[in-house]
């Protein structure tokens, strides 16, 4: 089975994960005035990854808004403007900056619907670019998704292929929900097929990525593709497995994780925030509270970031998160019953 | 014209004590399931701005936001019901007390997080902006919330993109149980003068002169976007709570409130003017019926059912 989702298949056009980002905010703008981009440097600089790039030029500063450091400030802002009826778009320089919006991003974003007995929407989207691997040290590197999936009220998603994060950017923007997009740093630069048109992934499915039939992985963002190198080793070692991409954390996709373990009877998580108290720790849990526990021959197993901050130094780096070989470590322990 | 406004104000404020009075009453009785911040003292500051606005001109407020929610014309029986936790409330008893709101009215809703309307009021402002049509985005503060880094954040943000925001505090001193003067070691003045953002001080209990003020200052908005700062001195005749023993107060404070009193003073200047004591009377009357009833039907309402908790977390897709 392809590594694509069966939706890229039939596009052979190849962007970066960037490009792809930068094609679904000029889509989104050119098809709905309400939509705006604001964040820092987003425009004349192009923003810090390179992702808004022209988009100035093409949208003008009215609608590409270079915002002062001002994080809170920023997200309380695209939380009026979403309740007045504009369609924001706000980039956090770096994920790790959203600790600076908690309070309205948490306080406000996530509860002015309910809050109000349903009588509001506040449809924002919140890009954040997040994930280690590129020396940033401690406070430029972490994956703090699992922070808002805890919230009822907001939407959470990590798309890992250039085809879902165009994919996912239109979803979100379409949502009248407020939707958190942590994009990986890594990410960015890598390539893939995406089609042309202005299409949407749904936000709440998790994509199969291969097919197998003796463990599962299930990985969000980078890990997902880290998952599905790991499987081509897999099966040189003769060990089937099936990888998912979570996509979305909140919603999460428990019925295509479940129906998978019922298969293959053996679960493996990876993710690269945090391990304790993290996404894997939900995703074990309500798979031991679902009817595919049964099926389990192998405790769960989970692979996430190590208990301390993201160090500098790249060696110590590359240990404080999943890498390659340990999925292919832990999937063998599983396969092979010595979990 | 300038009477009928005078008794139109008059009355809006008399609307807003009646109601405050009423849920003062309804939380000494235990029937309201939550606390209460009341705005007895205040009502000058919401009546005079609201005067100004439209119902496309949005509020946002603070804890203490009844009377800029009733200013803002939202309605009495779900106002009170909402704050009673009933079904037929504002929020379908979501909310209560600190999260009244009105999309319908503009009224963007309170706020239980001190200094949180301003950053959305900004945004709010905005899209106003964005979209063209000259209308204005207020937020209601109090002088507690200006050690709050989002004041700065926000009036930055204002006065940098020339939004039209006119940022309302009403200073009454207190920042909850300690006097702001222990807690804040520059002004709003000074603060509005770095920004380079235009200031006016009113008397903020005397509703003329917050209606005279901020009628100039949004009008000035609605034809050129620009924020602007309005700070009211006023009163908080009630605790920060329902409940607050206030002891923290002084007696000569807490004498001088009855002469700094915004409907004794509105009364006073509108006699000179000529309105006669019958039609005070008889507006006291029409609006005593007018809360009574929206009490008593909001406390015959129907509470919210508990299978429905999790329906209003998030809109479907065909929502707006």
């Amino acid at each position: 089975m392809s590594t694509q989702p069966p939706e890229a298949a039939a596009s052979a056009r190849e962007l970066t994960y960037a490009e792809a980002i930068r094609e679904g905010l000029e889509q989104a703008m050119e098809a709905d005035s309400r939509v705006f981009l604001f964040g820092e440097d987003v425009g004349v600089y192009g923003g810090a990854f390179g992702v808004s790039g022209d988009l100035v030029h093409r949208f003008g500063a009215e609608r590409v808004i270079d915002t002062p450091i001002s994080e809170l400030g920023m997200a309380g802002a695209a939380v009026g403007a979403a309740i007045t009826g504009m369609r924001p778009v706000l980039e956090i320089q770096f994920s790790d900056f959203i600790t600076l919006a908690m309070e309205q991003i948490v306080n406000q974003a996530a509860k002015i619907r309910f809050m109000f007995g349903g009588k509001a929407t506040v449809p924002m989207v919140v890009r954040l670019p997040g994930g280690s691997g590129t020396g940033a040290a401690a406070q430029h590197s972490q994956s703090l998704e699992a922070w808002f999936a805890h919230v009822p009220g907001l939407k959470v998603v990590q798309p890992s292929t250039p085809h879902d994060a165009k994919g996912m950017l239109l979803a979100a923007i379409d949502d009248p929900n407020p939707v958190l997009i942590f994009e990986h740093k890594l990410l960015y630069k890598t390539k893939g097929p995406v089609p042309e048109e202005a299409y949407r992934v749904p936000i709440g499915k998790a994509a199969v990525r291969r097919a197998g039939e003796d463990v599962t992985i299930v990985a969000s963002s980078i890990m997902a593709i880290k998952a599905a190198a790991a499987a081509e080793r897999l099966a040189a070692e003769g060990v089937s497995a099936e990888v998912i991409d979570l996509r979305s954390i909140r919603p999460i996709d428990l019925e295509t994780i479940a129906a998978s373990v019922r298969k293959t009877h053996r679960l493996l998580i990876v993710y690269e925030g945090v391990k304790t108290m993290g996404v894997g720790a939900e995703i074990a849990a309500m798979i031991a509270e679902s009817d595919a526990f049964d099926y389990l021959d192998a405790p769960i197993l989970r692979l996430g970031g190590a208990d301390a901050p993201l160090p500098y130094n790249p060696v110590l780096e590359k240990a404080a998160v999943p890498q390659e070989d340990d999925i292919v470590a832990a999937a063998l322990r599983l396969a092979r019953g010595e979990a | 014209m300038t009477a009928e406004r005078a008794k139109s104000r008059y009355s809006a404020m008399l609307r807003i004590r009646a109601s405050e009075e009423a849920l003062q009453k309804l939380f000494a009785d235990g029937r309201i399931p939550g606390f209460v911040h009341l705005s007895i003292g205040q009502e000058a500051v919401a009546v005079g701005v609201s005067s100004c606005l439209r119902d496309a001109d949005t509020v946002s407020s603070n804890h203490r936001g009844h009377g800029h929610t009733l200013a803002k014309g939202v309605e009495l029986e779900p106002f009170f019901a909402e704050i009673l936790g009933r079904e037929t409330g504002l929020c379908r008893g979501r909310g209560g007390s600190m999260h009244v709101a009105d999309f319908s009215k503009g009224m963007l809703g309170a706020n239980g997080i001190v200094g949180a309307g301003l950053p959305i009021t900004t945004g709010s402002a905005l899209a106003l902006k964005l979209l063209g049509k000259g209308d204005i985005a207020v937020v209601y503060f109090g002088d507690g919330a200006l050690a709050q880094g989002l004041v700065h954040e926000c009036i930055n943000l204002s006065a940098l993109w020339s939004l039209p925001v006119m940022f309302v505090c009403e200073n009454n001193g207190w920042s909850e149980f300690s006097p702001t003067s222990r807690q804040m070691a520059t002004s709003l003045r000074k603060l509005a003068d770095a920004f380079g953002v235009e200031y006016r001080a009113v008397d903020g209990n005397r509703v003329s002169e917050v209606a005279a003020t901020a009628e100039t200052l949004v009008a000035g908005m609605r034809k050129a976007p620009a924020p602007a700062i309005l700070e009211c001195a006023t009163t908080r005749v009630r605790g920060h709570f329902e409940g607050d023993r206030q002891d923290y107060r002084t007696a000569s404070e807490i004498q001088s409130l009855p002469a700094r009193d915004p409907l004794s003073l509105a009364r006073a200047e509108m006699q000179v003017e000529g309105v006669p004591p019958d039609w005070f009377d008889e507006v006291a009357k029409q609006i005593a019926v007018e809360v009574n009833n929206a009490v008593a039907k909001a406390l015959t309402a129907p509470p919210p059912i508990d299978a429905d908790l999790a329906a209003g977390v998030y809109a479907g897709m065909g929502s707006k």
